[in-house]
């Protein structure tokens, strides 16, 4: 470091000679702070997003470097929310990248005490086997004279937190395997 | 509105930065009313006397907008000779069935209309409406009015017949005065006048007032008829369909909007287009004749559903069977998730998906919830995070209790973990109606995957297990248009494909830009009506994202909303009858009689050529029978409806009736509770409470309420498990007053219990003026109020309010009453085990509860 450096890094000597005579600002920055910067600034990509939790629908901008996601943030853009998020959509990082997070499909067999591992294409496949089970066990073709071709052997609730596409398949899916009992959080 | 929709509320506050005032109406103190000009205290489950005390003092005292209400609603039809109100059978309407449990509504029918001309098709109309007591039917009316008879009713433009809607409606809310408003709601004459005055000097040619609401209006055994109070007093002063106006549902999750429009509910086809109910002979013929309207663009029914069977089940689905009519399961009554659980206990449903959802603490009467899934077969959780409902066989209230020991639950639980939205491409539908496209960003983590793959993919493997069979149960779901383009990689399907399925197509394959283009001949496919034109010119319009700032303040090129990007329903309601604004400051469309055609700022609700002055010829049906004064372009008459004379379950005009559980007798009428509200089967773990001056009804002397906090979300899986919302809000509390703590010896940040016919639960005490006692007809009202957000698992924890709720449902949407019941409060923590149980049986004896407690008419 040489003398004019040394001098330059001491904070009063830039309060007198730079413009941050209150030494309010960049004066007072250390090396540190100076070489900061944003996780938004270094990320590879912004991907466009809407905020998961209420019905407001804010845009987010979310930030992904090396394939992960590192930072989640209003979307300025958006007429609905002009940039701006509540507690909730601020902790949408913590959301989708937490710890919390289950990565692994768990099974609980009748009468147990503890989860086990499963992999997940034998978990479809058993599911699979229980919805067509189920589906035939509660069917019923009518009832008091009337034509119903339903079954009552399972059912299903959720949806609001889905998209819309998927709430299409969900519908359709499980209509034509006759169920009715389909809910979600718009009764509840 | 600022605690639940925090960003949403800025623009009450751009509002109110231009000298709009703000009115809270709620029983606590938030967010919202510390910004407010006014916050009203009123009493939970008394919103009715509330509104109806406002709709009398505008035709009392004439404020109502004489011309809009005139010409663009109800107010002059003739009511039929044989429609009794609540005025002359205290607090009943004409046509309730003797043992008092549900309406035959023939007499609320208008003067002049006839029902249909055919006897077999009058059969079956009169089966349809007994059946619809339970059914959930009223509800697919979400788009508009259900259908009327054939015919044009008589008017009387001069509403002075007695039997018209306006004098009926003067004649019905008459007692709803502002003494009547403060003896039932606790609030003061003076302050209720002075919310009368700011809503009404608010409205008029020059100012719109809106309303906005949530959950505490729709959870109560009168939901929908709160609403119709709203929408009674709204279209009086002409506050529909003009910007700053309307009535706006502020709806909790993301798609929940998306999620009836596109229903994963029992009683709705997508486009709110009825799931068919059980009937001798039914065919396609039977079910459009009997739930199409005669007039509007509910008349094009038939397009809309052969279109979507067309998505469904494509070259299956043709003119000589019906376009499978036959495939669709029918109803019997309500299959709602209440009844589910109830076919859970008693063993029919065997089965159990929750995809996002967490009943074990986040639906109403969480026991009943967790009962229903100990007896179980099976049960699929697909979330985040191991929520509750994942883990109660192991950890549940019952296993505490030691009622339930988990080596004896037979149920086989998978936890699925589920895809981020930022996993995932997709729409949400935002609580405007408007549909947001959202990218996907990065894989979903190890074994996490979207609805998508996983519905996808289970159908997939379905049908591969069931391919050759000829059971003629297999035939809908293998004939099932069900070949989605997929992702190399984990084999995500492509949601926009989907996307395009839902927008439809036309003959040649090409996308459809609107409804209109829809035909009954099996040519169009479209998976769901009301969305057709968000995948127009094979753009996806979801994903539209001019900045707001480059465009217009109506900022319609961002996203799209169904129905053809309008902004602003029935806007054709924002200019007068000659098609013109009502005034330049409230501008929005109007009619450009150069060019021929409805222009604004938004897209016209209405027939684009349509002439203000057009008048239809006699016969004429469907859309073509609109007059060009027929704003209403869903409703079976073009007209918005002071009052309603078919698709109600509970009425055509709100009553107040008392909650459920009441502390208070009904001032108003003899008939205490709503006379037709929904009751499930009677289970011991389902018991409701004495009310009013019934005996034992001093055992629950509160009224309690449930709500939500900015730093969570609704049952906590998407918020209780973050560590920065944990810290905000680290654990399950009560509110209450200053009065009611030394009532009761609470002390902040202790301990309390809280108890009701179904169950114990504790929670730190909040001592607080946000709560204020009300007095109420010379007695003081203490009121508890309950943030219902969590449950055992995650970083925030703490017992779930949902214990102390009981079933007891609108009849129309069957949505429980969370918002007002009532309970007892004591001092330091619940007991633990049979003690707890042993807790509520002691005040279930000591209120003399049976199971028939509370279910009188």
């Amino acid at each position: 470091m040489g003398v004019r450096q040394w001098i330059g890094s001491w904070p009063v000597y830039r309060q007198v000679t730079g413009d941050d005579p209150l030494g309010r600002g960049a004066a007072a920055k250390s090396g540190v702070s100076e070489r900061l910067a944003p996780r938004v600034s270094t990320a590879d990509q912004v991907v466009k997003s809407v905020c998961p939790y209420c019905a407001v629908g804010c845009g987010q901008n979310v930030y992904v470097k090396d394939d992960k996601v590192v930072q989640i943030e209003g979307d300025p853009d958006s007429p609905v929310s002009r940039g701006r998020l509540c507690p909730k959509g601020s902790a949408s990082l913590q959301l989708t990248t937490g710890s919390a997070r289950e990565r692994h499909v768990l099974y609980r067999r009748p009468h147990g005490t503890e989860w086990e591992r499963l992999d997940l294409d034998t978990a479809m496949d058993m599911i699979a086997d229980r919805v067509i089970a189920a589906r035939r066990d509660g069917w019923q073709w009518e009832q008091d004279g009337n034509r119903t071709r339903r079954t009552l052997g399972f059912a299903s609730l959720g949806g609001a937190t889905l998209d819309n596409e998927e709430n299409y398949l969900i519908k359709k899916l499980f209509t034509a395997l006759g169920a009715v009992q389909i809910e979600n959080q718009a009764r509840i | 509105m600022a605690e639940c929709h925090p960003v949403g509320f800025q623009w009450v506050m751009e509002a109110k930065a231009r000298g709009a005032k703000l009115v809270h109406v709620d029983p606590r103190f938030t967010r919202t009313s510390a910004l407010a000009d006014v916050h009203v205290p009123l009493r939970a489950g008394s919103d009715i006397a509330f509104l109806g005390g406002i709709v009398n003092h505008v035709l009392r005292n004439e404020k109502y907008f004489r011309e809009y209400v005139l010409e663009y609603t109800n107010a002059s039809v003739i009511l039929n000779e044989d429609f009794r109100d609540t005025e002359d059978l205290d607090g009943v309407f004409s046509g309730l069935d003797p043992n008092g449990r549900c309406y035959t509504p023939d007499s609320w029918r208008y003067e002049g209309l006839e029902m249909q001309a055919a006897a077999g098709q009058r059969d079956m109309e009169y089966d349809a409406r007994v059946e619809t007591a339970t059914s959930g039917h009223a509800e697919a009316t979400g788009s508009g009015g259900t259908a009327l008879g054939e015919g044009d009713p008589n008017r009387d433009p001069s509403l002075q017949h007695p039997k018209c809607v306006f004098q009926v409606l003067k004649r019905h809310f008459s007692r709803y005065t502002p003494e009547m408003v403060e003896r039932i709601c606790g609030v003061p004459r003076d302050q209720f006048l002075q919310v009368c005055d700011l809503v009404t000097e608010n409205s008029g040619r020059d100012r719109t007032t809106a309303f906005a609401y949530a959950v505490g209006w729709t959870q109560h055994t009168v939901g929908v008829q709160y609403i119709r109070t709203a929408a009674i007093l709204q279209t009086l002063l002409g506050n529909i369909g003009r910007p700053g106006g309307g009535i706006l549902a502020l709806r909790g999750h993301a798609s929940i909007q998306g999620s009836t429009d596109i229903p994963t509910l029992f009683n709705l086809l997508p486009g709110y287009i009825p799931m068919p109910v059980a009937h001798a002979n039914e065919d396609l013929d039977a079910f459009i004749a009997a739930e199409a309207a005669k007039k509007g663009f509910w008349g094009e029914m038939r397009s809309y559903f052969v279109s979507l069977m067309k998505a469904y089940f494509g070259d299956a689905a043709t003119d000589g069977n019906d376009y499978c009519f036959d495939y669709l399961p029918r109803l019997t009554g309500s299959h709602s998730t209440y009844e589910t659980v109830m076919a859970q206990i008693n063993g029919t449903c065997k089965g159990y998906f929750l995809l996002g959802e967490n009943p074990a603490v986040g639906s109403a009467n969480a026991k009943m919830q967790r009962l229903g899934m100990a007896n179980l077969d099976w049960l699929v959780v697909r979330d985040f995070s191991l929520i509750e409902s994942a883990t109660w066989w192991k950890d549940g209230p019952e296993i505490e209790t030691g009622e339930m020991r988990t080596e004896d639950i037979g149920t086989e639980v998978f936890f699925m973990p589920a895809a981020a939205h930022t996993e995932k491409d997709g729409s949400f539908t935002n609580t405007q109606r408007m549909l947001q496209w959202h990218h996907k960003a990065v894989e979903p983590p190890g074994e996490a995957r979207s609805e998508l793959w996983f519905t996808y993919h289970l159908g997939r493997i379905i049908r591969a297990k069931l391919a050759g069979s000829s059971d003629e149960m297999d035939r809908p779901v293998l004939d099932l248009t069900w070949d989605y383009p997929v992702e190399s990689g984990t084999a995500e399907p492509d949601a926009e494909a989907v996307l395009a399925e839902i927008n439809g197509r036309d003959a040649d394959g090409n996308p459809l830009s609107s409804y209109t283009e829809l035909k009954e001949d099996g040519s169009t496919a479209c998976g769901c009506w009301i969305y057709a034109g968000c995948y127009a010119d094979g753009v996806n319009q979801p994903a539209r994202r001019k900045p707001g700032k480059d465009q217009s303040w109506v900022a319609p090129e961002w996203g799209w909303a169904w129905p053809m990007n309008r902004r602003i329903l029935y806007n054709r309601a924002s200019a007068d009858p000659d098609g013109n604004p009502w005034s330049d400051r409230k501008a929005l469309v109007w009619w450009d009689a150069e060019k021929g055609e409805w222009t604004g700022h938004d897209v016209p609700d209405f027939v684009a050529d349509k002439a203000p002055d057009y008048k239809p010829p006699h016969g004429s049906t469907g859309a073509d029978a609109l007059a060009g004064n027929d704003p209403f372009i869903m409703q079976a008459d073009g007209k918005a409806w002071l009052y309603v004379p078919a698709g109600l379950m509970d009425g055509p005009l709100p009553t107040h009736y008392e909650p459920q559980e009441s502390p208070f007798e009904n001032l108003l009428y003899k008939q205490r509770r709503n006379p037709v509200r929904h009751l499930i089967d009677p289970h011991p773990a389902n018991l409701y409470e004495p009310s009013g001056d019934s005996p034992g009804a001093a055992v629950f002397p509160f009224v309690t309420t449930t709500y939500r906090l900015t730093e969570h979300h609704t049952a906590g899986g998407m918020s209780r498990w973050q560590p920065y919302l944990a810290e905000l809000q680290p654990e399950f509390f009560c509110e209450v007053s200053p009065e009611l703590a030394a009532e009761r010896d609470l002390e902040h940040s202790g301990w309390a219990t809280i108890v009701s016919a179904r169950g114990v639960i504790e929670a730190r005490v909040m001592v607080t003026d946000r709560l204020t006692p009300l007095a109420m007809d010379g007695r003081v009202l203490h009121q508890i109020g309950l943030p219902y957000h969590w449950g055992s698992n995650g970083y925030s924890r703490g017992d779930s309010a949902n214990e102390l709720l009981h079933l007891a449902l609108d009849p129309n949407s069957h949505i429980q009453e969370a918002k007002a019941i009532a309970c007892d409060i004591r001092p330091g923590r619940r007991p633990r085990g049979e003690a707890a149980l042993a807790l509520v049986r002691s005040y279930r004896d000591r209120a003399g509860i049976t199971d028939r407690t509370g279910t009188e008419a």
